[in-house]
């Protein structure tokens, strides 16, 4: 008896627990969030937001966007500028990252060496996003190291000007950030494989290539969605890499918000806001339609 | 996959060699243009070897208070690191033992990793300027008096901070519970150690290691995070912001000793955390077993 009142002790019921990261989430990301659903459909005058409803800030932001048909308004433009950086950037990560997490899994086989080489791919992952940036200054500039080594061996009369703070800059300093999401997601779905039945293939008469396709890119399709998710989350709402790689002159859904953020505008800025969700939302809805994230986390 | 090396191992290997090339190439290359003399330029070839841009950058007032925020971002990045390892690890007791609307606090996590950190910026400045509105209008004089906002670094920062960090804190405590041994618990509780006890003598000890990657996750993520500092972060900048402001206007190799070191800073917090945890399993592994060795 007296031994099981010493053994039970007072124990923090659950709700106590959680309920640091409960209110963290509550009063910084749920409440915010609702704030600015609800903000997007108010009005402003130049001095404060005025909270009666109005549809002003989504019907200012798509002005003019019907009588322009067939031609495209600002703000599509935008999108469709932003969705093609987007795909780009999720296709070139998704096989860069996929053949480096396929070389970790598959080809490296002592434990200590995939550590060492995760590690490797790691330590870039620790510098601050606009250094790596600008470290392609350098290397991409007007007379950078691309330029001279390609005037040197003639490949090229004068230096080329689109390698810096242009479209090809963009594209290659989001691969150059992002491929890492993509490596280690797949990397973990990968890991899990059982050998076996690649062995099994194999034994079968499956070539490479079969092997690939219908066991190993199907096993390893939850990495793959979640790092596409990731990658394709961040790019849609990126403002500061588009903004320093392309030299401030490409427009983009989160530049849109960040320019009437810093005129104070904030109606229609919670109004682009809700676009960029709603656009984001759908695109990553059409990507879980292929495989159940939530099974797999 | 045959016995020995296929050609595919090899094709694959001088593929992941241009993957670690294309990653640190640029680095290397700022790194190297960073030492350059007082003459030095952006581009190639070097200009002299010194350390002229850091004594410059050291000595401040240059171009922006480097220094000031170098020390705001540093502090900020503690105080989240700290608010993530003792949240993450109370929630993840706490989902461990399971609570009424733990599935959807966990899509509430997931979902703050998913919507575009500009919105979620965004959300918290739209909230603390409504705060702000509310308390001028209605508040008492001596509140109301001088009062401009209660935005800053630690209240809005920090709560934009941690939005970014809790998640990967959480997912991390799942993965460490989904792996722990509830038997060396039991056993504690059958010898009749408190709640308390068998988690600071039993819990902590094991999953110690982890929680050190949580903290280094969460320095390391608020130490080089923008996007959601953007909106929410007050009237001073963190370094990143600084940095980012200072790409349309630095056009000396200065930026290129700062990214040096700054650099340096995350590689130092990198280099401790993991020591660390290497002395810790060590420790484990030393006093980890007692098995035969009696009460002597």
């Amino acid at each position: 008896m007296e031994k099981t009142a010493r053994a039970a002790g007072w124990a923090p019921p659950a709700w106590l627990q959680v309920s640091p990261l409960a209110l963290v989430f509550l009063l910084f990301f749920v409440i915010p969030l609702a704030l600015v659903v609800v903000v997007s459909f108010w009005n402003y005058d130049d001095y404060q937001i005025l909270p009666t409803f109005t549809t002003r800030g989504y019907v200012e932001t798509f002005e003019g966007c019907y009588d322009q048909l067939p031609q495209l308004c600002t703000i599509l433009k935008t999108y469709l500028s932003t969705v093609k950086f987007c795909f780009l950037v999720w296709l070139l990560t998704l096989l860069i990252g996929f053949t480096v997490a396929y070389f970790l899994a598959f080809h490296v086989r002592s434990m200590t060496w995939q550590m060492v080489l995760f590690l490797i791919c790691t330590i870039p992952f620790w510098t601050s996003n606009v250094i790596r940036m600008i470290s392609w200054i350098p290397l991409l500039g007007r007379n950078g190291l691309v330029n001279q080594t390609l005037m040197a061996m003639k490949l090229t009369p004068q230096p080329l000007e689109w390698l810096l703070f242009s479209e090809f800059s963009v594209v290659l300093a989001f691969v150059h950030l992002y491929t890492f999401f993509m490596v280690v997601p797949i990397f973990n779905s990968m890991a899990r494989i059982d050998k076996r039945l690649i062995e099994a293939a194999y034994d079968q008469g499956a070539s490479g290539w079969q092997t690939l396709r219908h066991i190993v890119i199907p096993l390893a399709k939850p990495g793959i969605v979640i790092g596409s998710i990731f990658v394709i989350t961040i790019v849609m709402g990126d403002f500061i890499t588009i903004g320093v790689m392309g030299g401030q002159q490409i427009a983009s859904a989160g530049k849109i918000i960040e320019t009437r953020l810093s005129a104070l505008q904030f109606p229609p800025a919670a109004a682009n806001a809700v676009i960029l969700l709603g656009a984001t939302l759908a695109i990553i809805a059409a990507l879980t339609r292929i495989v159940d994230v939530r099974k797999e986390l | 996959m045959g016995e020995g090396r296929s050609g595919a191992f090899y094709v694959l290997a001088i593929f992941f060699g241009l993957f670690v090339l294309f990653l640190y190439g640029p680095m290397i290359a700022i790194f190297v243009l960073s030492f350059q003399g007082p003459e030095g330029g952006l581009t190639f070839p070097l200009n002299g070897v010194s350390t002229h841009w850091f004594s410059k950058l050291w000595a401040g007032g240059g171009i922006v208070d480097i220094g000031a925020a170098f020390k705001r971002s540093l502090k900020l990045g503690f105080i989240v690191m700290i608010g993530t390892v003792v949240a993450s690890v109370l929630a993840g007791l706490a989902f461990r033992k399971g609570f009424r609307g733990s599935a959807l606090l966990f899509y509430v996590a997931v979902a703050s990793l998913i919507v575009p950190s500009i919105v979620t910026s965004l959300g918290i400045a739209l909230e603390f300027r409504l705060v702000d509105d509310v308390i001028k209008a209605n508040g008492p004089d001596w509140l109301t008096e001088g009062y401009t906002t209660l935005m800053s670094l630690y209240t809005s920062g920090l709560g934009a901070h941690l939005t970014w960090t809790l998640p990967f804190g959480l997912l991390i405590m799942f993965a460490i519970f989904n792996r722990f041994d509830g038997r060396y618990e039991e056993a504690a509780r059958d010898l009749g150690a408190t709640p308390w006890q068998s988690f600071r003598y039993v819990v902590m000890p094991i999953i110690l290691p982890s929680l050190i990657g949580i903290g280094l996750f969460g320095f390391t993520l608020s130490w080089d995070e923008i996007t959601r500092s953007s909106q929410a972060i007050g009237e001073y900048n963190t370094l990143p912001m600084e940095l980012q402001a200072l790409t349309t206007t630095v056009t000396t190799p200065e930026i290129y000793a700062l990214g040096t070191a700054t650099t340096a800073v995350s590689f130092l917090v990198i280099g401790l955390a993991l020591t660390t945890i290497l002395l810790l399993r060590r420790r484990q592994a030393r006093h980890g077993s007692d098995a035969g060795q009696g009460l002597s």
